[in-house]
């Protein structure tokens, strides 16, 4: 069977199946940005727990494997009394992984962010929340879009663990197929061509317009 | 520990100056970069500090913005402790609050402008008058263009930093201070960072500042003429306490000290 026969006969079933990749990355995606920012403030926290917590975090969930942490989260968590339906502990390992990385890339660029803003901010009696948000963080936003580019495809490649808890996103549609057809080059060299073209195609381009915009927001394009 | 009970509470008297520095010390480590540093600056005041690099000049300014923390003595504003507070009838140490709320009396411009760069010119200007006095966004605004306009930036009120030289940037800088009508302008060598040919745009408006408006100043600067120029009193820093200070004419005219007239010759030489 020739790849566009292949195509022909089950896009339904693959377009399915990336319909739901689609929204494990985003919502994936969502969890990740909050607990970056989350983590990555209070990594730079004058308070010695709460810089510790977030420590504590991005080091369990940097330094051990997203599939065995998804492996708790669904087969786990349900012992002490947290059931997550499948499709919700997919996205919530995968943006729990994906977020320890943000959070470094949050407080990198935080710091990345010259001293003199800090203190201008300062000299304008600014509160430290707003210093932050209005000052700190829309810079340190510019600087760390490159790196959060590469961190989305990171994380959109890594949605495909899911597959290994039965959510049925493009990989697991790819595997199920294969199960019945055997024609396992088609399959997952169809799977390979639909990620390849959600991460170049669409990730890639999103993130290099969402730089744009930013560096034209600072006056810089 | 420092005896408090030596510091008033606050000043009192017909003559309280806008900014007293009494016993102030700071170090950084084991080094003293300010041993007990009395100074008065009256209201309406223009006083300029001269002295070589390292003797503790920036470190005054950063002091009074509150940037740096000292580890003995007090500065008082307008009468009011700064650096500390009252509490059960003795000064402890200020809190952040405090801070906040006495630093909102002083704005500073920077050697290196530091303006917001994801704001414009006017942006920049009316970021203080809204998110710290809670100004509405309309009255900002005007302030904003009137301070602009004071500098003659106005035509570029829209651009943000990054399209600006040296020169528009900081007198940006110093409407962006100005809109929080503070009652003290610090100045750290403002024109430092400029090309020559700039420099002048920028001592044009703090001249213009000196002349129309009754502004207490302290301004750090290498401009010997300028300061000559626009000063009420000259200080001499060397080594983190005031070797000499006087009235323009005298200290450069006819220095008493032999390390002024050394650092003035210097200065001379160099151009
Ligand atoms: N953050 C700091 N840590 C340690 N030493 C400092 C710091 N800031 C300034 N100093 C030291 O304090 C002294 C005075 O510095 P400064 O006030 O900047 O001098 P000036 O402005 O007259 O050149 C210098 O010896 C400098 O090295
Ligand atoms: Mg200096």
């Amino acid at each position: 069977m020739s790849l566009w026969e292949f195509i022909a006969t089950y896009w339904p079933d693959f377009l399915k199946g990336t319909g739901i990749t689609a929204a494990q990355f985003i919502l994936a995606t969502m969890l990740a940005i909050g607990i970056a920012l989350v983590a990555g403030l209070m990594k730079l926290s004058h308070n010695a727990v709460i810089r510790g917590v977030s420590v504590t975090y991005i080091e369990i969930f940097r330094g051990t494997s997203l599939l065995v942490q998804l492996y708790w989260i669904f087969f786990v968590l349900p012992l002490f009394g947290v059931t997550l339906d499948k499709f919700t502990a997919g996205f919530v390992a995968v943006g729990m992984n994906l977020g320890a990385y943000g959070a470094e890339l949050v407080r990198g660029g935080i710091q990345s962010v010259p001293k003199g803003q800090w203190e201008a901010a300062y000299a304008l009696s600014m509160s430290p929340a707003k210093r932050m948000w209005r000052i700190i963080l829309p810079q340190a936003l510019v600087n760390m879009l490159p790196p959060w580019g590469n961190l989305l495809i990171e994380l959109l490649k890594n949605t495909a663990l899911v597959s290994l808890i039965s959510v049925t996103d493009l990989m697991f549609v790819a595997k199920q197929i294969n199960g019945s057809t055997f024609l396992s080059a088609q399959a997952f060299g169809l799977a390979l061509i639909v990620y390849y073209v959600f991460a170049r195609f669409i990730v890639t381009p999103f993130m290099r317009w969402l730089e744009g915009v930013m560096r034209r927001k600072l006056g810089r394009a | 520990m420092e005896d408090m009970s030596q510091y008033p509470l606050e000043l009192t008297g017909d003559d309280i100056p806008m900014v007293r520095f009494m016993n102030v010390t700071k170090r950084y480590g084991k080094l003293t970069v300010l041993d007990r540093l009395n100074l008065d600056v009256a209201t309406g005041e223009m006083v300029t500090v001269i002295g070589p690099s390292g003797s503790g000049k920036t470190t005054v300014l950063r002091m009074l913005m509150t940037l740096e923390t000292i580890n003995e003595g007090v500065i008082y504003v307008d009468g009011k402790p700064l650096t500390h507070m009252e509490k059960n009838g003795t000064l402890v140490p200020a809190s952040p609050k405090h801070l906040r709320m006495m630093r909102s009396q002083i704005g500073m411009c920077f050697q290196h402008f530091n303006l917001f760069p994801h704001m414009t010119a006017l942006e920049n200007c009316m970021e203080g008058p809204v998110q710290v006095l809670g100004m509405s966004k309309a009255e900002a605004r005007k302030r904003s263009e009137d301070l602009l306009e004071l500098v003659g930036m106005i035509e570029k009120k829209d651009q943000h930093p990054s399209r600006l030289s040296g020169g528009q940037q900081q007198r940006v800088a110093i409407a962006r201070a100005l809109a929080m009508r503070p009652k003290v302008m610090l100045f750290d060598e403002v024109t430092s960072a400029l090309d020559p040919e700039v420099i002048g745009e920028v001592t044009n408006v703090i001249r213009d500042l000196v002349n129309k408006h009754n502004l207490t100043m302290l301004m750090v600067t290498h401009q010997m003429g300028f300061a000559k120029d626009i000063s009420d009193r000259i200080c001499f820093f060397f080594d983190g306490s005031i070797e000499e200070q006087g009235a323009p004419d005298a200290l450069f005219g006819n220095p008493q000290r032999e390390r002024t007239q050394q650092f003035l010759s210097a200065v001379k030489e160099a151009g």
